[in-house]
């Protein structure tokens, strides 16, 4: 490879950087305000980067071992950029009349995309943080967007110092790990570690890098930001929060643990089985004594990580699947539920409160209809693809004898359900309040889409778990 | 005519049994109009398609080959091929009858809630049918992650038709329901994978044809019982069901005890006996010491109980102490006493709830002292009630008799004490069946509104008198049940005393080192 080739394999990554420049030019001399426009344009331009992804390079190393693209990472491109754009097709419909929508909004999620995709396929702790801090830095700006709203400064200025605080321990990680081994490059720690007489000093630094990503993923006990977050940012950049940023860094810590890690495995399968622990329970019990509805997805998103961490756990192909399959379900669930709450709106004005749902399934039968699907499939309940989900993670671990890491997670399942059922019960069983403004035409699509997707991947899950499948196996061989 | 009959046989017929109430949702869901056309239409389109899958489910029993333990109308399709995984059905002598049992009561309940749904009829039939969908998948079942698909997803529509149609403390109540079913289904879950992981595959005939090891058993036993002897259910994780009943509309109550409870019945016949012999063995004792606890105490509490509905409860969780000690007493009689015992109580507590619920709609009151001298006003209500009441009771001549003297019949032969301490919740059963006939309907006729009660009208006639039916044909002629379930039932116990005999040199039951003892 020379010349331009070299840069094949990072087509979708230079495509979009490029596009997200023109987009930029495109946004400032424009002279009417074109959020909207670029919204679209920028959905297109995910479109586009998947597809060139789908039809790239299978498997090659690019900038002198800085990048690798494989199976896996391109499963998991492709599983990122299609939750972002769908963020981005409700960002498009809550914009139209929204003051603080601007043009940079998405542009700024492209941004951040870009850097997902860079972690992603990052093969050098030196990679993995660059891209890890193009999307924090991005992230900040969107936590804040609402900038005349004291809760979203707020939001924005905590994110900001935890997250800086997440990255410093990750690049002091880092360091330890460099100076025992001697280079940044994931195929070269593993054989240090493997050959090297001396680990400790390894283990030390593999403990602060999980303390940083298990901060951008928001596992317990490195979660404090996000209720804040959620609560604080715009609801459509609330549901990018939860899905592009946990799909990805669920991703790199699976590259990086079960890569350059993976001699260590018996060390840091420890750390990890404890924060999955903490995440699932603390995400079903705190999320019970929720009234505001974005603070509860948050704690259910915490708590969906600790379930995937499992697949993490288990460190091994079949737990990659599973984790794989979790994301996948994970992301229709929560793109479908930001729908629902996208459309909790009285006459033009957004609702946040979970007793605005009440009696929901008299005034907008289809609405509640969706959102209780969501919601039994969050809690795992079958015939919904969540449970699915659950069932794949959950035997995975019961096969490499994780048995009672499986048996704290499905009581945490229990709990879980009970805060799901909540939302079910205000708005099946309580008195109606006052109906909401009928959905715009996309995001009554993504809500239908999402839910009916929840039934027909309980049914048909062959062809995604066939994916997950071979993208584990690429992880595996590399 | 030869078209429709090759279409008739090659039909899949337990899978058009299972779905077609989904079919009859979908019609529902596409109604359009005002509330009472949508309500109106929803009613007739339910009905019709349960009396349809009714029909269906008795040319399952027609075609039933009773001389074979074998599974029957065996389909499967390939469903998570990593797993090894299929949607595989089928049916045997034992599962085949609870397929009938639930078709029979769905139409009964339809007609129940005819004019005491009032409010989102269309959501209540889905649920109703969506419901019955679950039910008769679920004892179709013949893979493991099938069937708990199917146990489980019957707690959606349930949870629903509490909590929105119920009355009294509906929420408390479905949420109990719920949460109590979900942690033992948990458990059961965490033993499914575990089996899986020992034998590789989910698939139920496979799974009984496997060995487990001894230390193996003892955990996948418990974490079945866990949420089998909740669905039952056994003393003391019973405590949901009386709340429940109380709460959920007529036809509610009617599944939940008709149905729902036998599932957990059903559980411990087709997974913990055959796969698992000798931790049934060891943990009998335990089955049998609860049960008697279940019969004698909860027929207790039946009998101070003031509200209708909250003493039949208590009666169905007695009545199923019954059941677990025929299973578990594990001899020809006792078993097939066990399933009988299930079909019957289904149709008569299902009809006695039924009764409360033709006296509830007309007085929108369940206390017992409210009511008094319905003889006189009533008289066909009075009769009808009275058939129920005796067949609960256990009277010779009914369906509720056959059962009892089975199991008591078996398991004397197992174990003397068992069986007389059960035989006192006969007679308790009858105390306390009796005293609410006396109070409910003879005495004097003298409350105002009591006496502008009417008596059965002609829907009301509709759905009592084919279960007055069925009960005295099981009562008279029990063999036409019998043997449909007696090939399996003689297979199963084969097995399982098989299984027991290879290694029963160092099988010890629970506790007989504490009964060596106090000797």
């Amino acid at each position: 490879m020379s010349g331009l080739d070299t840069l094949a394999p990072a087509y979708p990554e230079i495509f979009m950087s490029i596009s997200a420049l023109v987009l930029l030019m495109l946004g400032v001399f424009r002279s009417k305000d074109s959020t909207v426009l670029l919204t679209w344009l920028t959905v297109a331009v995910m479109a586009g980067a998947a597809f060139l992804a789908v039809t790239g390079i299978d498997e090659a190393r690019t900038f002198h071992n800085l990048f690798v693209t494989n199976a896996f990472t391109i499963f998991a491109k492709v599983m990122m950029l299609v939750g972002a754009g769908l963020t981005l097709l409700l960002i498009s419909d809550w914009a139209v009349g929204e003051k603080v929508a601007r043009f940079e909004l998405p542009i700024i999620v492209l941004f951040a995309v870009i850097g997902m995709m860079l972690m992603i396929s990052a093969n050098d702790l030196i990679s993995l943080y660059v891209g890890l801090e193009l999307q924090s830095l991005s992230l900040y700006v969107l936590a804040a967007f609402h900038r005349d709203n004291i809760r979203a400064t707020e939001a924005g200025v905590k994110y900001f110092v935890l997250g800086a605080l997440a990255s410093g321990l990750l690049l002091y990680g880092s360091s330890l790990v460099y100076g025992y081994a001697g280079t940044t490059t994931f195929e070269s720690i593993a054989t240090a570690i493997e050959n090297g007489p001396n680990t400790t000093g390894i283990i030390v630094g593999i403990v602060f890098v999980i303390s940083g990503l298990a901060f951008k993923v928001s596992a317990v006990p490195f979660h404090m930001w996000t209720p804040d977050v959620y609560e604080g940012a715009p609801t459509p950049i609330t549901a990018f929060f939860s899905i592009a940023p946990k799909i990805a860094g669920l991703c790199l810590f699976m590259r990086v643990l079960a890569g350059p890690f993976e001699p260590l495995i018996e060390q840091w399968q420890q750390v990890i089985i404890l924060i999955s622990i903490l995440s699932m329970i603390w995400g079903s019990v705190a999320a019970i004594a929720q009234k505001n509805v974005k603070r509860l997805m948050a704690y259910s998103s915490i708590g969906h990580v600790g379930y995937a961490l499992i697949g993490l756990v288990v460190g091994n192909e079949e737990g990659a699947r599973g984790l794989l399959f979790y994301l996948l379900i994970y992301l229709v669930m929560n793109v479908g539920t930001f729908a629902v709450i996208l459309s909790m709106r009285v006459k033009g004005k957004y609702l946040e409160d979970i007793s605005d749902l009440s009696g929901l399934a008299k005034t907008r039968p289809g609405m509640a209809m969706a959102l209780a699907i969501l919601m039994f499939s969050m809690a795992g309940i079958p015939p919904m693809a969540g449970f699915l989900g659950k069932f794949y993670i959950f035997v995975a671990a019961v096969n490499a004898g994780f048995y009672s890491l499986a048996i704290v997670g499905l009581l945490a399942s229990v709990i879980g359900a009970y805060y799901y059922l909540r939302l079910i019960k205000i708005m099946y069983f309580d008195a109606p309040g006052a109906a909401f403004d009928a959905p715009s035409l996309t995001t009554g699509i993504i809500m239908a889409g999402s839910s009916v997707l929840m039934i027909v991947l309980f049914v048909v899950p062959a062809p995604l778990v066939n994916g997950a499948q071979a993208a584990a196996r690429a992880l595996f061989l590399g | 005519m030869t078209a429709l009959a090759n279409f008739v046989t090659q039909l899949p017929i337990l899978s058009a049994v299972t779905f077609l109430p989904l079919v009859g949702a979908l019609f529902i869901l596409m109604i359009r109009g005002d509330d009472a056309t949508v309500a109106r239409q929803a009613r007739y389109v339910a009905l019709w398609t349960t009396l349809f899958t009714f029909a269906l489910s008795l040319l399952i029993w027609v075609r039933f080959e009773p001389a074979t333990a074998a599974f029957q109308f065996e389909e499967r399709f390939d469903w998570l091929p990593q797993y090894r995984i299929s949607y595989h059905m089928g049916v045997d002598g034992i599962s085949m009858l609870f397929v009938i049992l639930s078709t029979f009561l769905t139409p009964l309940c339809i007609l129940a809630s005819w004019e005491a749904i009032e409010k989102q009829v269309r959501e209540f039939m889905i649920a109703f049918l969506v419901l019955e969908t679950m039910m008769v998948g679920m004892f179709c079942a013949m893979d493991f992650v099938l069937f708990y698909v199917f146990f489980e997803g019957v707690l959606i529509p349930m949870f629903l038709i509490i909590g929105v149609w119920g009355g009294g403390r509906r929420v408390y109540s479905a949420f109990k329901f719920f949460l109590y079913t979900l942690t033992g289904s948990v458990l059961l879950l965490v033993a499914l994978l575990a089996m899986y992981f020992q034998v590789g595959t989910t698939d139920i005939p496979e799974l009984m044809n496997f060995k487990f090891s001894r230390e193996m058993q003892t955990w996948l036993w418990l974490g079945m019982f866990a949420s089998f002897a909740v669905k039952v259910p056994m003393w003391p994780v019973h405590t949901w069901l009386p709340d429940a009943h109380v709460d959920a509309p007529t036809a509610g109550s009617v599944i939940l005890a008709g149905v729902l409870l036998k599932m957990g019945g059903y559980g411990f016949l087709r997974f913990s006996l055959p796969m698992l012999p000798e931790a049934s063995a060891y943990f009998a004792p335990l089955v049998f010491t609860l049960s008697i606890i279940a019969v004698i105490y909860t027929s207790l509490v039946a009998l101070v109980q003031s509200d209708m509905k909250k003493m039949i409860a208590y009666s169905s969780v007695a009545h199923m102490g019954f059941v677990t000690i025929g299973v578990f007493a594990a001899t020809q009689q006792a078993v097939e006493g066990a399933i009988f015992q299930m079909l019957s109580h289904g149709v008569v507590s299902g009809a006695l709830f039924l009764c409360v619920g033709v006296i509830y709609d007309r007085l929108h009151t369940r206390e017992i002292d409210r009511y008094g001298g319905l003889a006189n006003n009533m008289p066909k209500y009075a009769f009808v009630f009275m058939v129920f009441m005796l067949a609960s009771v256990g009277l010779p001549g009914t369906a509720g008799f056959v059962g009892e003297f089975l199991i008591l019949t078996g398991t004397f032969q197992v174990n003397t004490w068992v069986a007389l301490l059960a035989a006192t919740g006969v007679i308790l059963g009858a105390a306390y069946m009796l005293y609410l006939y006396r109070r409910v309907v003879f005495g004097e006729l003298t409350k105002a509104d009591v006496k502008e009660m009417l008596d059965l009208e002609p829907r009301e006639i509709a759905i009592l008198a084919p279960i007055v039916a069925v009960v005295m044909w099981m009562g008279v002629y029990p063999m036409s049940f019998l043997d449909i379930m007696g090939e399996s039932v003689a297979n199963l116990l084969k097995q399982y005393h098989g299984a027991l005999a290879t290694r029963a040199a160092d099988l010890e039951p629970l506790g007989s080192s504490f009964i060596a003892w106090l000797r």
